[in-house]
């Protein structure tokens, strides 16, 4: 309930700002303007959702870190942290409401690209379980970008910074797994960085197999980050 | 037990104090802000909690609402203790902090429902607290106006209603009248000074006038200690062996000067003649207490100068922090 009512705040306070219109209006816009203007679905001449998924990591790279960039530097810049700290809530519910606050934003967007799959099915007959499970894995992708872009957040008092520094590791978790193609990486090493990126495990549920591992990956990475972001804010007391 | 007809002072002071805080310090790396403070708040009392800018009040506070966490030492706020307990703590606090900050985007309506249900308050609470806030504060106006539209003072009076919100024990008012203007600045004194009639407040401030109206007692901080803690008029008089002196007398001011060495005070300044004539001399004087006060009359009579005005002055905090900040250039 505590949670709940901290997520309703975040939720609605994007929309007091123009960040949260720029990212609803944008990330549907860049997902269908790549699928369907520079993408190949009309050279493929198949009902599939397949390129529209694979874009997904790219776009989070940019749109997670906007979405989560103010969440703490904006706090923390206008001082209304020490506010939200004063009140009796837990650190845990703080980070919580914060983070569901930011993916509810990122589920309305993906809710408004939805006209996409409308459209293909329109043209098409288009299998609807792979859409799903796209949808799905982009929301479990989502929610491990914004808690990296979260944690950034509460690391700096600017947001501009949360934001770069936000899209820089995102965009390393996205590339890691082309590093562990090098020849001279040697193969632990590699394992380690094909297990680490985003696009390996996203790859795989748009395929349509929902791998139980894959899932976990999603979900660890997303704890492992709003963990790390109550541990920001605690050391902060003791600064 | 107390007696029968005990008064409400007594009474306040037969509860437990609402706020203990024992050997609190506090360090930034290496910096110690904090060095070792104790004080107490009892029921209903306003303390004003001063120093200069860089004393430590603003860190104590913070420790005080579970911002910041001690370095050592114990705070208590209404029997538990901070550090253990630190969200049943922020329950008894209404706080206004330094800067007030706020969200300016939001209404100041939805902030203060936001503000109440995050104090547990729930269903119809929620919007009594919220109308009795706004009505304690006079925020009617702007009640549906973005914060970021209202001017410096509604902010400030926002800033106060969320603080009032939850009926807290204590209310905690750092610097509240901090970029008002002299109107509002009178406006939220008085409004201070009703809420003082309720309640337990700690009120911080340099600007030392404001200390004088609203608290009836006063915690002193200088380099993270605590240099004084009474009542205030305790505080201003408790150096007695020099007291301040207004002199007015009938001759030139190189005679009022030879008084005054003569009666050995110190001559601080020429003051303007507090009467019509062309013959008069004033000046602040130091004396040494009543004896110092009784020689200037002596001394004056004795050269024939009529004395127009001998008024002993209270000390302003003003001469403390003077004072403060001339031992630490020695």
């Amino acid at each position: 309930m505590r949670v709940w009512l901290l997520a309703k705040r975040e939720f609605f306070a994007t929309f007091d700002a123009p960040t949260g219109y720029v990212v609803l209006a944008l990330f549907p816009a860049l997902a269908a303007t790549l699928f369907f203007l520079t993408g190949p679905f009309f050279a493929l001449n198949e009902a599939s959702l397949r390129p529209f998924f694979a874009t997904m990591p790219w776009l989070l790279v940019l749109l997670a870190p906007a979405i989560t960039m103010s969440l703490w530097a904006e706090e923390k810049r206008s001082g209304t942290e020490e506010l939200l700290l004063t009140y009796p809530f837990h650190l845990r519910q703080l980070v919580l409401g914060k983070f569901f606050g930011a993916w509810a934003i990122l589920a309305l967007a993906l809710v408004f690209s939805l006209a996409v799959p409308f459209t293909v099915d329109a043209l098409g007959d288009l299998d609807w379980g792979p859409v799903g499970g796209g949808y799905l894995s982009v929301l479990l992708l989502g929610g491990a970008s914004l808690a990296v872009g979260l944690f950034l957040s509460s690391c700096t008092d600017n947001q501009i910074v949360a934001w770069l520094l936000g899209a820089t590791v995102l965009l390393a978790f996205n590339l890691v797994g082309l590093a562990a193609t090098a020849a001279s990486m040697p193969p632990t090493l590699g394992q380690l960085f094909l297990a680490l990126d985003f696009g390996n495990h996203f790859q795989a549920m748009t395929r349509g197999v929902i791998d139980i591992g894959n899932i976990m990956f999603y979900l660890g990475v997303t704890a492992f980050f709003l963990v790390a972001n109550g541990v920001v804010l605690e050391r902060r007391r003791w600064s | 037990m107390l007696p029968k007809h005990a008064g409400v002072a007594e009474v306040a002071a037969a509860q437990p104090p609402v706020v203990r805080v024992a050997g609190l310090k506090k360090s930034y790396g290496k910096v110690e802000a904090l060095r070792g403070i104790d004080f107490e708040v009892n029921q209903g009392s306003v303390l004003g909690f001063l120093g200069p800018n860089g004393a430590g009040k603003t860190t104590a506070i913070k420790i005080l609402t579970g911002y910041l966490a001690a370095s050592a030492g114990r705070v208590e706020v209404c029997g538990v203790d901070v550090a253990e307990e630190p969200l049943e703590v922020k329950r008894h606090i209404g706080y206004l902090a330094e800067n007030n900050p706020l969200y300016l985007d939001m209404r100041v309506a939805d902030f203060l429902h936001f503000a109440a249900r995050a104090f547990f308050l729930t269903g119809r609470q929620v919007q009594q607290v919220v109308d009795r806030a706004v009505c304690c504060t006079g925020l009617e106006e702007v009640y549906r106006r973005p914060i970021g539209h209202c001017s410096k003072g509604f902010r400030q009076r926002v800033g106060l209603a969320q603080a009032l919100l939850h009926d807290p024990q204590l209310l905690i008012l750092d610097e509240p009248t901090n970029g008002l203007d002299p109107l509002q600045v009178v406006e939220m004194r008085a409004l201070i000074r009703e809420l003082g009639r309720q309640k337990t407040i700690i009120i911080t401030s340099h600007v030392l006038p404001e200390i004088e109206a609203l608290a009836d007692r006063v915690v002193l901080l200088h380099e993270g200690r605590k240099v004084a803690d009474g009542p205030l008029g305790g505080i201003l008089g408790q150096d007695l062996a020099h007291c301040l002196v207004r002199v007015c007398l009938r001759c030139k001011p190189e005679q009022l000067r030879t008084v005054a060495e003569e009666a050995n005070a110190v001559w601080l300044e020429e003051r303007p003649q507090p009467f019509a004539g062309d013959d008069l001399a004033a000046a602040t004087l130091e004396v040494a207490g009543a004896d110092g006060l009784s020689r200037i009359a002596t001394v004056a009579a004795q050269a024939g100068y009529p004395l127009l005005e001998l008024a002993p002055q209270t000390r302003s905090l003003e001469y403390l922090f003077q004072n403060l900040k001339q031992g630490e250039e020695k």
